[in-house]
């Protein structure tokens, strides 16, 4: 097609390598109705610097940079004719897949979030990556092996040569997502589109990588459109940001206009929604103050005091808690693998334990083996003098009510054939709470009102609500049992930053007026400081370090813990300390 | 929820999963039209067992042999189709038996003791013989047997039989299956290693072998037993489906949830997991109820089948073999036919059926 003129560049002296104009995704739900997943947005990706695409789940982000590779499904999308994405004077939205696949791994490439799932596991790592290479360069076969191990040293693969031979389980997560971004560079592309690259690694790994992409960045001059939800991630690496929600930009600009001094209340809203690492606000901002034109500065909010002086009552008293998996090895042997080793620690009553640690680290087997969800191998957890971890089935059940659990996904943890009435009911019904089946239904209504959904929820399916949403349904069904202990196994991780806050709100609230003392296991740092009053830093099946949650983010002793923090994202502020002063 | 009396008294329903997956089979044309076939063999079936249509299948009321009526035209000029009488007199055995064993008689000079009780017989039959066959139609709709009797009627009421056998012996199977599948998967460990076994063991029985042994166990032919048959022997299938599921269900956090607020073993099996793999036993039962079909002509084909005081598809196709040398085929096409329509509109609206319960849980 022919273009008249280039558009204008939306930041004045940039060179746009790509300009994106009016795009408007259509998603088809069912024979009769459809859904516009982006609604007409525009803006540039200037020559050589990085654009953030920052917006929570649904906004928009992944399907605007889906389209612009033409790798939408074609079943049920289609990018609505006027739409542009012009790249060197040509609109990608209307070129064949054929002319879209010469481009597709050579001038514009992609990684996306999950490394594990996105390399085959049939083929060596080395096999891939020539791939590439012979498809897109005509290399030989021996060019591109040579080619690939001078790629897997650039992206810091320890032992290139060897490595090359490697099968993806044979890496780690880390190195596999760099084997993802040398697979993308291979042909030098101008564009690079990361979608979410690091959202699924451990955040000592996360640094790794987003310090990679920075490096490659200026030294390929490449742009780089990196799509994410993590506003700390965007501070450390953009240049610009583009804001979605809802399939619409809110606002666009150089990064440090976007952090200083953001203009769109959505844009202030992500900001002060997260929990910061300097400050403890008593109650977060959350969406609804800044769009309803109430705006609270996370600065400004009163602060909360944590931390343990010594003399709480003590609630569960947990000692050399041990928990081992055993794989089987040759005919007869077994392989001991020890998730949980010797966890000693006391839960304070009506505080909160935070839990942190990388993936493998053992603290969700902390969680699931005090539920008796797994059998412990060894050691003892005291609740009220007695062990519960050996006691009888039946003996236990008097304790489980008062012991409970919410998972990560509440995708997952509701059954989706049950309604929310019959969810919330029934640890009532099992445990003979409540006089009548009248009596239950009206004690789930006042839960339901107290986490914060209208009462006909009550009749409603899980699907049929957010993932926020699902989530105080999970907290109302242990509510209803009355527990002593709320242990939260990453409760909030898989939840928008905005539904961050409004449920580590509830959980607070519901802290202070029921005073249940939690266990909050997270890998995420920034929450772990801000809900707890004591931390523990596991690694490895170990304890590594535990304190007062404000003395081990000032002060931290253990190497480990060190390294942990100085991983965490420090965000624009972090990341320009000078504009920060 | 009638008794309660809370401040929202009014509420939408909103559709649960199965009134969604309902929703998207609606939409389905090929689905909709299979089920509608289906239903209709269904009411057919319950019809015919109620006692309200084809309840006289067994009266002879047609020449033997007698052609469809569409087809007569063609027929009657080549001669093929028996003149009703006297062809009559000559197929029927007893008649035929009696004629020869007079003929020998006569050859041997020897007084046959009998002939004039049979001569008496034959005279009586000759002045029964016009009246009955005078009220014999030449042409009957699908046609008739052998004995005369309306192979329409015959279809209808050999449906009765087949379809009722193929959905009972799949229920069996479907029970055994998802009963021991839930077990081995949920408790895993001892139990499932096993059932694991069992099933093993009982596969690599050659199938036709087992329903022999079987057979011979049971040692009485009827209805009661090819359902036992089937039904014994085809659970294997949908028994590893739902061990499958069980395993996959049972790490579930929905699951997990369930056993954090104390819901017993049996309960997280039936009452949680049960109703989320509910659809795979569905279409694993409609599957079976295909196949069951199918075996159930094979089994009467091959004479393992119902007694021969009933007819079903299968039966019917047993007696087809030897009429289909003598060229009347209308038999064999009215019950294959029948079967093939629907064998394929169940199949079909199994399909159907697992892409509108495919649960995309949201």
């Amino acid at each position: 097609m022919k273009i008249e003129s280039a558009p204008k560049p939306f930041v004045a002296g940039t060179t746009a390598l790509v300009s994106i104009r009016n795009l408007r995704v259509n998603f088809r739900v069912d024979r009769h109705t459809a859904f516009e997943a982006v609604k007409g947005i525009s803006f540039d990706i200037p020559v050589n610097s990085t654009v953030a695409l920052v917006g929570e789940s649904g906004s928009g982000k992944s399907v605007t940079s889906l389209s612009i590779l033409g790798l939408l499904p074609k079943e049920n999308s289609s990018v609505l004719p006027g739409s542009e994405a012009i790249y060197a004077g040509r609109n990608l939205v209307e070129m064949s897949q054929r002319e879209l696949r010469d481009l597709r791994g050579k001038e514009i490439s992609m990684i996306f979030q999950e490394p594990m799932s996105s390399l085959n596991p049939v083929f060596s790592v080395g096999f891939q990556l020539a791939e590439t290479l012979r498809i897109h360069m005509g290399m030989s076969q021996a060019a591109a092996y040579a080619r690939g191990i001078e790629l897997l040293r650039e992206v810091g693969i320890p032992d290139p040569e060897k490595s090359i031979d490697k099968y993806p389980h044979q890496m780690s997560g880390g190195q596999q997502q760099r084997v993802m971004i040398a697979m993308a560079i291979a042909c030098e592309p101008k564009l690079l589109i990361a979608d979410e690259p690091t959202t699924a690694l451990d955040v000592t790994i996360q640094k790794q990588i987003l310090d990679l992409i920075r490096e490659l960045q200026r030294k390929h001059q490449m742009s780089v459109l990196f799509i994410t939800h993590d506003l700390a991630v965007v501070g450390e690496v953009a240049d610009y940001v583009v804001v979605m929600r809802n399939g619409e930009i809110r606002e666009q600009g150089p990064a440090a206009q976007i952090f200083e001094s953001p203009r769109d209340a959505y844009t202030q809203a992500l900001l002060q929604c997260r929990p910061q690492l300097h400050r403890r606000a008593k109650k977060l901002p959350v969406i609804d103050d800044f769009m309803s034109g109430h705006p609270v500065s996370y600065a400004d909010a009163p602060e909360r005091k944590r931390g343990l002086t010594g003399s709480e009552p003590i609630i569960l008293d947990v000692e050399n808690l041990s928990k081992s998996f055993y794989s089987r090895e040759g005919f007869f042997g077994k392989r001991e693998f020890k998730a949980v080793d010797n966890v000693s620690f006391r839960l304070a009553k009506g505080k909160t334990l935070g839990l942190v640690g990388e993936s493998g680290s053992g603290k969700t087997t902390v969680g699931l083996t005090l539920m008796r969800l797994h059998d412990a191998t060894g050691g003892q957890a005291l609740f009220e003098g007695k062990d519960i971890l050996s006691l009888s089935a039946k003996e236990f059940m008097d304790y489980k009510r008062r012991i409970q659990i919410i998972f990560q996904n509440p995708y997952a943890s509701l059954n989706p054939r049950f309604t929310v009435g019959h969810i919330v009911t029934e640890p009532m019904r099992i445990h003979g709470i409540g006089s009548s089946e009248q009596d239950r239904t009206e004690r789930a209504f006042e839960l339901l009102s107290k986490v914060g959904l209208p009462e006909v929820s009550f009749y409603k399916y899980p699907h049929e609500f957010s993932g926020g949403q699902r989530q105080r349904i999970a907290i109302a069904r242990c509510l209803t049992m009355k527990p002593d202990i709320l242990i939260c196994d990453e409760s909030v991780s898989a939840l928008d930053v905005s539904v961050q806050a409004q449920v580590l709100n509830l959980l607070q609230d519901l802290q202070d007026e029921y005073r249940m003392s939690y266990i909050f296991i997270s890998h995420d740092l920034a929450v772990v400081k801000y809900i707890s009053d004591q931390v523990m830093v596991m690694n490895e099946g170990r304890i590594v370090e535990m304190a007062n949650s404000d003395d081990i983010y000032l002060n931290p002793q253990h190497p480990y813990t060190q390294k942990l923090l100085s991983s965490i994202p420090k965000g624009w502020e972090g990341a320009h300390p000078r504009v920060a002063q | 929820m009638s008794a309660i009396t809370m401040p929202v008294r009014e509420h939408e329903v909103s559709p649960g999963l199965w009134a969604l997956a309902w929703r998207r089979l609606r939409a389905d044309k090929v689905g909709m039209v299979s089920l509608a076939a289906a239903a209709f063999f269904f009411l057919m079936m319950v019809a015919s067992a109620a006692g309200l249509i084809a309840k006289d299948w067994a009266k002879e009321i047609g020449a033997n042999y007698a052609p469809p009526t569409w087809f007569k035209d063609d027929v009657a000029p080549a001669g093929a189709a028996p003149g009703a009488p006297e062809v009559k007199a000559q197929d029927d055995p007893g008649v035929a038996a009696a004629h020869g064993g007079d003929t020998k008689a006569e050859e041997s000079s020897v007084v046959d003791p009998l002939a004039d009780v049979l001569k008496e017989v034959r005279s009586e039959a000759a002045k029964a013989a016009p009246t009955e066959t005078a009220a014999r139609l030449d042409t009957l709709p699908l046609g008739a047997d052998k004995w005369g009797r309306d192979v329409l009627k015959k279809v209808i009421k050999g449906s009765e039989t087949s379809i009722f056998v193929g959905l009972a012996s799949a229920v069996v199977a479907v029970f055994l299956g998802t009963l021991l599948g839930a077990v081995a998967g949920f408790y895993g460990k001892w139990v499932d290693d096993f059932l694991n076994w069992f099933y093993n063991i009982f596969t690599s029985i050659p199938y036709l072998l087992l329903i022999l042994a079987i057979a011979a166990v049971l040692n009485k032919k009827g209805m009661m037993t090819i359902i036992l048959i089937l039904g014994l022997t085809g659970w294997t299938g949908t028994f590893r489906l739902i061990r499958g599921e069980y395993l996959k269900h049972k790490q579930r956090e929905y699951v997990r949830a369930a056993d954090a607020i104390g819901a017993s073993n049996t309960r997280r099996m039936f009452v949680h997991i049960f109703p989320n793999v509910s659809h795979v036993v569905l279409v694993q039962l409609s599957i079976l109820v295909v196949a069951f079909i199918k075996s159930e002509v094979i089994l009467s084909f091959l004479g393992f089948g119902v007694p021969v005081d009933v007819v079903s598809w299968g039966s019917m196709l047993n007696e087809a073999q030897s009429e289909m040398i003598l060229g009347k085929w209308w038999q064999l096409a009215a019950a294959g036919t029948t079967m093939a329509i629907l064998v394929t509109a169940f199949s079909l609206f199994t399909d159907a059926l697992r892409d509108a319960l495919d649960p995309k849980l949201k």
